[in-house]
């Protein structure tokens, strides 16, 4: 969009120029080779909303497939734990703040916004600062902030923790709900149901902890992964990278938002999530299931801003409804449409799971931007 | 996890050198430098703003060069169709 | 059957913050319950105002609440919305304005000065609409359960000769123009409250369009066949209840639908789309392709109509929906938003 007179947004608008835009979809067609079929996974949620924002799908070869990956953070959060964060906030005077992406998602009783109309003071949030402002501001209250993200935003959230504790505010904690990315590619790649040419690695993940974490992937797996900005020309550049390797029959790590992204990570970052966090033995993902070592709480030394620690959680385990295929479209093995569910009893209005809620959750931004388009076309097909 | 804008260092606050303004195209939001110490940024710098807080600085000489490759993808193509147009790939 | 009896469709248990965002949960409440017992068993599509045939003479009468947080912010304040967002719904119904209403629920506390700004600011927007303020009728409750104030106005006006709004006349090849820039009410909005920490220099739009919209009727009044005010749930819920009421696709041209800098890295920032963002001065119009270019020409010659554009057309496909494409040939569907714009991180 613009207006007539606007300079535009640097470092974003030259990266949706159009005719550039339409260049590379032409460099993908000419490489992609027309006997085979690509199967290519996007790991982050950013980049699933990405493509259906700028309708990449439809500049794009039929044989170059696009497999959405579970790097939503909001999609992979059992409602059991939603439950637990509402249930910490039902406490007197606690305030429940968290960013918009949670507050539509349903807990066994209602989502946060529907607890907010039945009295829990629930706020938004654009950062966990915001949320440690909110304690400063409100010294009777409370304030628990339901931290979600990958590595992304944790180190953010350890930086307000740290912050607290040198300030010595003590009505703030967080509950933590921060996942690694790397245990859940594992998960994807160890899926019998899996079959992936290569992956279209998380970008602002990867400004925290660099390329290295990949090179697995491409050592031991052999599937090439390309570290993927989040405009249309840096996916673009980012498919041509991956069916240049394809061709050559390589697989290795390459990073394509070198513009932000630094091989090495950042250290400062890393640090401060070392400092405050440590890993949970397990962690239930939803539709995923339980694995080791891939979820990040509070570490003992910041145990006074651990909401878990400070307050006492059900811990129940809500299992999803029996009929809800979450899981496989998580994995990618199912498309959204295809779960029995689907724009039926599980809608944006009554999302019956996570990735129906989450604005880039796979049901969700199929079900928004996508669906319709299909009737389109095979409406097309018919004429 | 994924949403990080680009904004530019308007100024550092004078209380606190860890927060600073960040301006994107016209929205200013104080954020958080702490992620960037080892390489703190300056008024004019371009940064990668994620939940209030600063992720990473924004190379403008790494967005040029990705947007020249990107442009010599065409030229490339170009040079090898008129390359065709000679025969010559047959010669290995 | 009587009206009180007829049978309802809405199945939520409790009103939620949804229900008057103006987005998909809006409509199943106005659908499911208040029209079926209010507007009779087939009210046809539901527009920004109703015709009342009084003795052979055509009305329209409207009625809209104004209840926003906080209650001044840049570019105005609660009264002038009142004002305006009134005169906007008949303008766009094809009516001007005659006479206003107004009825205030005060909340106990609330400080004289803050009314009084309040009701001055609805004098002079009164005014500049050319519209007068007949009747009035005040609420006091109690601390506590009203957020200062809510406004109410109803406004009542004579149909504008040389145009008939029916979203079914709509036709593939129409035109969908766009009176301005859209996402500047609900930005400015959503700043001014403060939560978000964010500053810009951005105004509401708030003003009354009806000079735009008689400056169209004037110059491609046989080729109009619907118009709205994008108020809550944005340009995006307003075409989709059009797409919707017509069976037809709206699709638009991402390139051409104006939007501020400011308002775009706002809504960049916070994962927004500036389509459902809430305006208070702007209004979509459709109009017939050959009197496309007279309505576009005299928009942007009228006062506060230099940034009017066409921004799509009307297709067949994909029907009951709108579309938004680009200058690449991707594409994207937009909906209706189920409740208020919220900002996310993901």
């Amino acid at each position: 969009m613009a207006s007539k007179e606007e300079i535009g947004m640097r470092f974003v608008d030259e990266f949706r120029e159009p005719e550039l835009i339409s260049k590379t979809a032409e460099e993908i067609r000419r490489l992609a080779d027309r006997e085979r079929h690509y199967r290519m996974m996007e790991v982050c949620g950013g980049h699933t909303h990405a493509i259906y924002r700028f309708g990449l799908k439809d500049i794009l070869p039929e044989n170059i497939e696009l497999i959405h990956g579970p790097g939503c953070p909001v999609c992979v959060l059992p409602m059991g734990r939603i439950d637990d964060g509402l249930s910490i906030a039902q406490q007197p005077d606690v305030i429940f703040a968290a960013f918009g992406d949670m507050m539509r998602v349903p807990g066994t009783l209602g989502s946060p916004l529907e607890h907010k109309a039945r009295g829990m003071d629930v706020r938004i949030v654009y950062s966990p600062s915001d949320a440690l402002k909110l304690a400063r501001l409100n010294p009777d209250r409370h304030v628990m902030f339901f931290a979600i993200g990958f590595e992304t935003t944790a180190p953010s959230t350890a930086l307000t923790i740290m912050r607290a504790k040198a300030e010595g505010l003590r009505n703030f904690s967080v509950f933590c709900n921060h996942v690694t990315i790397i245990p859940a590619i594992r998960a994807i790649l160890d899926s019998p149901d899996m079959r992936l040419d290569a992956f279209i690695g998380p970008g602002h993940v990867s400004t925290v902890i660099g390329c290295r974490p990949y090179e697995w992937i491409a050592q031991n797996e052999r599937k090439p992964i390309v570290v993927s900005g989040f405009e249309p020309l840096d996916m673009l550049q980012s498919i041509v990278m991956l069916l240049h390797q394809l061709k050559a029959g390589e697989a290795k790590v390459e990073n394509q938002y070198k513009r932000v992204v630094p091989w090495e990570g950042n250290r400062a970052a890393l640090k401060a999530m070392a400092e405050v966090f440590e890993l949970r033995p397990y962690f239930e993902w939803r539709g995923l299931g339980f694995i080791s070592q891939s979820a990040l709480r509070v570490n003992a030394k910041y145990a006074e801003w651990d909401a878990e620690q400070r307050f006492a959680v059900p811990g129940i385990r809500v299992t999803d409804p029996k009929a809800a295929q979450c899981g496989e479209v998580l994995k990618g093995v199912l498309k959204p449409h295809q779960c029995k569910l689907f724009g039926r009893e599980c809608t944006p209005e009554h999302p019956m799971g996570a990735l129906m809620v989450s604005s880039e959750g796979s049901c969700a931004a199929y079900y928004n931007y996508e669906h319709r388009k299909a009737a389109m076309v095979s409406l097309s097909s018919m004429a | 996890m994924c949403l990080a804008i680009p904004g530019r260092i308007v100024e550092i606050s004078s209380d606190n050198k860890d927060s600073a303004t960040v301006d994107v195209v016209g929205v200013r939001r104080k954020i958080d430098l702490g992620l960037l110490q080892d390489d703190k940024p300056v008024p004019g710098d371009w940064v990668l703003v994620h939940v209030g807080f600063a992720m990473s600085k924004i190379s403008a000489e790494d967005a040029a060069e990705q947007m020249n490759t990107l442009r010599m993808l065409g030229e490339i193509d170009g040079a090898m169709q008129e390359v065709r147009g000679y025969g010559l790939e047959d010669v290995n | 059957m009587l009206a009180e009896s007829a049978p309802t469709r809405f199945r939520d248990p409790q009103i939620e913050m949804a229900h008057g965002a103006g987005g998909k949960a809006s409509r199943k409440l106005v659908e499911g319950l208040f029209s079926p017992l209010l507007f009779g068993s087939s009210p046809g599509p539901l527009g920004d105002a109703a015709q009342v045939d009084i003795n052979g003479t055509k009305v329209a009468i409207t009625t809209d609440s104004f209840v926003v947080k906080p209650l001044t912010f840049p570019g105005g304040s609660i009264g002038e919305l009142a004002v305006n967002g009134t005169v906007n719904d008949l303008a766009v119904s094809g009516a001007k304005a005659e006479a206003l209403v107004v009825s205030y629920v005060l909340e106990a506390g609330l400080p004289t000065r803050v009314l009084e700004a309040e009701v001055r600011a609805m004098a002079k927007a009164a005014r500049d609409a050319g519209v007068r303020i007949a009747a009035g009728d005040t609420k006091v409750v109690e601390h506590g359960k009203a957020d200062q104030m809510y406004v109410t106005t109803t406004g009542i006006g004579r149909l504008l000769h040389g145009v008939t709004i029916d979203p079914r006349s709509v036709r593939v090849g129409d035109r969908i123009l766009l009176s301005g820039p859209i996402g500047d009410h609900g930005i400015t909005i959503l700043l001014a409250r403060g939560e978000l920490d964010f500053e810009a220099d951005l105004r509401s739009d708030t003003r009354s369009v009806l000079p735009l919209v008689e400056a169209l009727i004037h110059a491609a009044g046989p080729g109009i066949r619907w118009m709205r005010d994008p108020t809550r749930g944005g340009a995006a819920t307003s075409l989709n209840e059009l797409a919707r009421d017509c069976g037809l696709g709206m699709v638009l041209f991402e390139d051409q639908i104006p939007v501020r800098d400011t308002v775009r890295g706002a809504c960049e920032l916070l994962g927004l789309d500036p389509l459902h963002i809430a305006n208070e001065g702007q209004f979509l119009a459709v109009v017939s392709p050959e009197y496309s270019d007279a309505a576009i020409n005299a928009l942007s010659l009228a006062p506060g109509g230099s940034e009017a554009q066409v921004i799509g057309e009307v297709r067949e496909q994909p029907a009951g929906t709108v579309l938004v494409t680009t200058l690449y040939g991707g594409s994207r569907i937009v909906d209706m938003l189920v409740g208020d714009p919220l900002p996310r991180i993901c």
